[in-house]
């Protein structure tokens, strides 16, 4: 599989495997899709009450400086939070994820989508995150091969529901991988 | 000590293994410097004027002597011979090849040591009192707070990726010697009203361009609730923290812009919410277990004269000199705590030798009980050394350069590496600590002197602390040319407070002399020899120094 053919048709990371998007983005006056729509958060808080006669799954948008509390009251009828990395280093929305697994108690798809790297992501899945949209043509070869960077030995109870961590020792915030 | 267990080990050798990778990676091309940048710098490893860095995290300033004979090794194996200590109470090795790095990284792990989040914008090495579990002013060890606090914060999946780096000290004594209102967090200890242990809580300190004191945010948090509410300050932080602006993405900035009751309203409403989760609460066994790593040596019970020591000071003043300024008390009757100055006259501030290492690890065997500090004064210390031994660990000392009774006077200056080596400096600062070590070098001088920080920073990020300096000493580029202007009034201890600029700034050739001028004008203005440099500047303001410098305006 040369991943430069499929980085277009397959750029959703999840599962440990590529796979389709199956997401369509409707910006600020673009029509909304039959399909999935992915809407940006103002928007979809906007027209939600207009969308909700919709019969296809609704996805949302959020930018690092928006806050995801706006969101929470919403997320019963939201199937996707993507959350963007506008640069890999601007942590934010790790604190979004967070938020919405371990406080708002959200099971659907939390996608990391923008700049997204190999090295950040065992991190980004331990915030909650269990989809990643990957452009970065070595990240895709490495994870293509196989190769995810974590570090096993947790040193935080993050709470996430993406993966299972048990206690390691007495520590009570120390954790393994299951 | 704290010692790993085999979850530390894995930790510690899954990390490394990480990082050589990432080495590897960038050195194929794969990884660009863009992108390793942050990776690099989360292991410790700066891209400085000439070279590639490496700081070593020393956690809350404790070592072993075993550890810092791998220190010494590491100067002379993978260095030129010498290694500096920095006032994070860390060590920077300047002069290490990027492909030798995992190779470091590896001999570390094997004396539980490591290199993380020593740079990078993440939470850094946690420090505290370099006397901590030796002073006999504690109410309580700050070190084992220090060491879950590190390993909390070890590759924290949120917070990795902050807005800028985060520092947080901790003081087990009101004599604050951690300054910690100059940290992004500072912890006090204290004694809650039910006798319980618990802190004080200070944010929003910092130096840098724009220093500030940190304000107190909360009176008393109990114990158990310590990484509850740091976990809670950190994602106020992580989500409002400027990033558009590197200058102002610090902590402090947004405490400033926010205001600090808006800021302890946000920090005490995510509080709230991250206690229901209940995962961060401290066991009351598990801060038991901690602490018993960091137990008081069993020293054997002296009487608290001893005759020996009296002897040998009567028999020579510089022994009596080293002794006064050097030697602090024990909490054990008999016993002293000692700073092994690494400020010897027209040396350079906090570098030691490879060989200077081994000796302090040998004498810290001998001495005190294989423990050494490294204080963010630039300094080492033996803490727990019988007063009977002060005789020989002195001479021994005294052998290697290393008995220089300066500390807390004008010669004991804390210097950033300035020019000679960072990628940032705009002057130099180690030439200029030497000019005035040597200066005011000879001991009557010192003594008459008496208590005196100077402190100087090659430039405005302030790493040499001059703004917490009784006088401070900045480096700045004027058109081209090196120009040091002075501060006055600086402290970093529980009086904190930020120096104020006297005036224009002094060429390198006038400094010195511009030093020599406030110092003379304090010796001459002061009530009486009780009266601090500090104390003066505070009584007189800065009028007189500014008329002994410019002339009467």
């Amino acid at each position: 599989m040369t991943t430069e053919q499929t980085a277009a048709d397959l750029p959703i990371w999840r599962d440990g495997r590529f796979q389709a998007d199956e997401w369509a983005l409707a910006g600020e006056g673009e029509a909304v899709s039959e399909g999935p729509a992915l809407l940006p958060l103002a928007r979809f808080l906007a027209e939600r009450e207009a969308l909700a006669a919709r019969n296809a799954p609704l996805g949302v948008l959020v930018e690092p400086n928006e806050a995801i509390e706006e969101l929470a009251p919403h997320l019963d009828r939201v199937a996707l939070v993507a959350l963007n990395f506008p640069k890999y280093a601007d942590g934010r929305a790790m604190s979004s994820a967070r938020l919405l697994r371990e406080r708002y108690g959200y099971r659907g798809e939390v996608r990391a989508v923008g700049d997204v790297l190999i090295d950040q992501m065992p991190l980004m899945r331990r915030c909650g995150f269990d989809a990643f949209a990957v452009a970065n043509e070595p990240t895709r070869r490495q994870l293509a091969a196989g190769k995810w960077p974590d570090v096993p030995f947790y040193l935080q109870p993050t709470g996430a529901t993406t993966q299972h961590e048990i206690p390691a020792g007495t520590r009570p915030w120390a954790r393994r991988p299951d | 000590m704290y010692r790993y267990d085999e979850f530390d080990h894995g930790f510690v050798a899954a990390r490394t293994a990480q990082f050589r990778d990432q080495v590897e990676r960038r050195l194929s091309g794969e990884l660009t410097e863009d992108q390793f940048k942050p990776l690099r710098l989360m292991n410790g490893v700066y891209l400085q004027l000439h070279a590639y860095m490496l700081r070593i995290a020393i956690p809350y300033g404790t070592l072993s002597a075993r550890q810092l004979r791998k220190l010494a090794h590491i100067g002379r194996v993978y260095d030129k011979g010498y290694g500096h200590f920095t006032t994070r109470q860390n060590i920077q090795f300047n002069w290490p090849a990027l492909k030798d790095i995992p190779a470091i990284l590896d001999e570390l792990a094997s004396v539980e040591m490591h290199a993380l989040q020593t740079s990078g914008n993440c939470i850094r090495n946690v420090t505290t009192d370099h006397f901590a579990g030796a002073a006999a002013d504690e109410i309580a060890d700050p070190r084992p707070y220090a060491e879950i606090l590190r390993q909390w914060s070890s590759i924290h999946p949120e917070f990795s990726y902050l807005p800028r780096k985060f520092k947080i000290a901790v003081t087990g004594a009101p004599s604050d010697r951690a300054a910690i209102q100059l940290h992004d967090i500072g912890l006090e200890l204290k004694r809650g009203p039910d006798g319980a242990t618990g802190f004080a809580v200070y944010v929003g300190g910092g130096q840098g361009r724009t220093p500030m004191i940190a304000h107190k945010v909360r009176d008393y948090l109990p114990e158990e609730e310590l990484l509850t509410y740091i976990e809670a300050v950190m994602r106020v932080y992580n989500l409002h923290g400027r990033r558009d602006n590197k200058y102002k993405a610090r902590i402090k900035i947004l405490v400033h812009e926010t205001g600090a009751a808006e800021i302890t309203r946000q920090i005490e409403a995510e509080y709230e919410e991250v206690r229901k989760t209940d995962l961060l609460r401290l066991p009351e066994s598990e801060i038991q277990r901690i602490a018993a790593y960091f137990a008081p040596p069993d020293l054997p019970e002296k009487p608290a004269r001893s005759g020996a020591l009296e002897a040998a000071k009567a028999d020579s003043r510089e022994f009596a000199t080293f002794v006064e300024n050097n030697v602090t008390p024990h909490k054990a009757a008999g016993y002293g705590v000692v700073t092994v100055s690494l400020k010897p006259i027209g040396g350079i501030p906090g570098d030691a030798t490879d060989r200077q290492m081994e000796v302090v690890a040998d004498l810290a065997e001998r001495y005190s009980q294989s423990e050494i500090r490294v204080s963010h004064e630039q300094n080492l210390v033996l803490p727990h050394v019988a007063l009977d031994d002060l005789p020989a660990l002195y001479a021994s000392l005294k052998a290697q350069g290393l008995a220089t009774g300066n500390a807390g006077l004008v010669t004991d200056i804390i210097a950033c590496p300035g020019l000679d080596y960072c990628a940032l400096a705009n002057a130099r600062s180690i030439p200029l600590a030497q000019d005035l070590s040597t200066r005011f070098g000879s001991p009557e001088r010192q003594k008459e002197i008496g208590e005196l920080k100077i402190k100087i920073s090659g430039c405005i990020n302030a790493c040499g602390h001059h703004h917490v300096g009784h006088i401070g000493l900045l480096g700045v580029d004027k058109r081209g040319e090196e120009v040091y202007q002075i501060t006055l009034g600086g402290s970093g201890d529980e009086t904190a407070s930020v120096g104020a600029l006297v005036g224009p700034g002094f060429k390198t050739e006038e400094v010195v002399d511009a030093v020599e001028t406030v110092v003379d004008t304090y010796l001459r203005l002061r009530e009486s020899p009780d009266e601090t440099f500090l104390a003066a500047v505070r009584r007189l303001g800065q009028q007189p120094f500014k008329e002994a410098l410019y002339g009467a305006a």
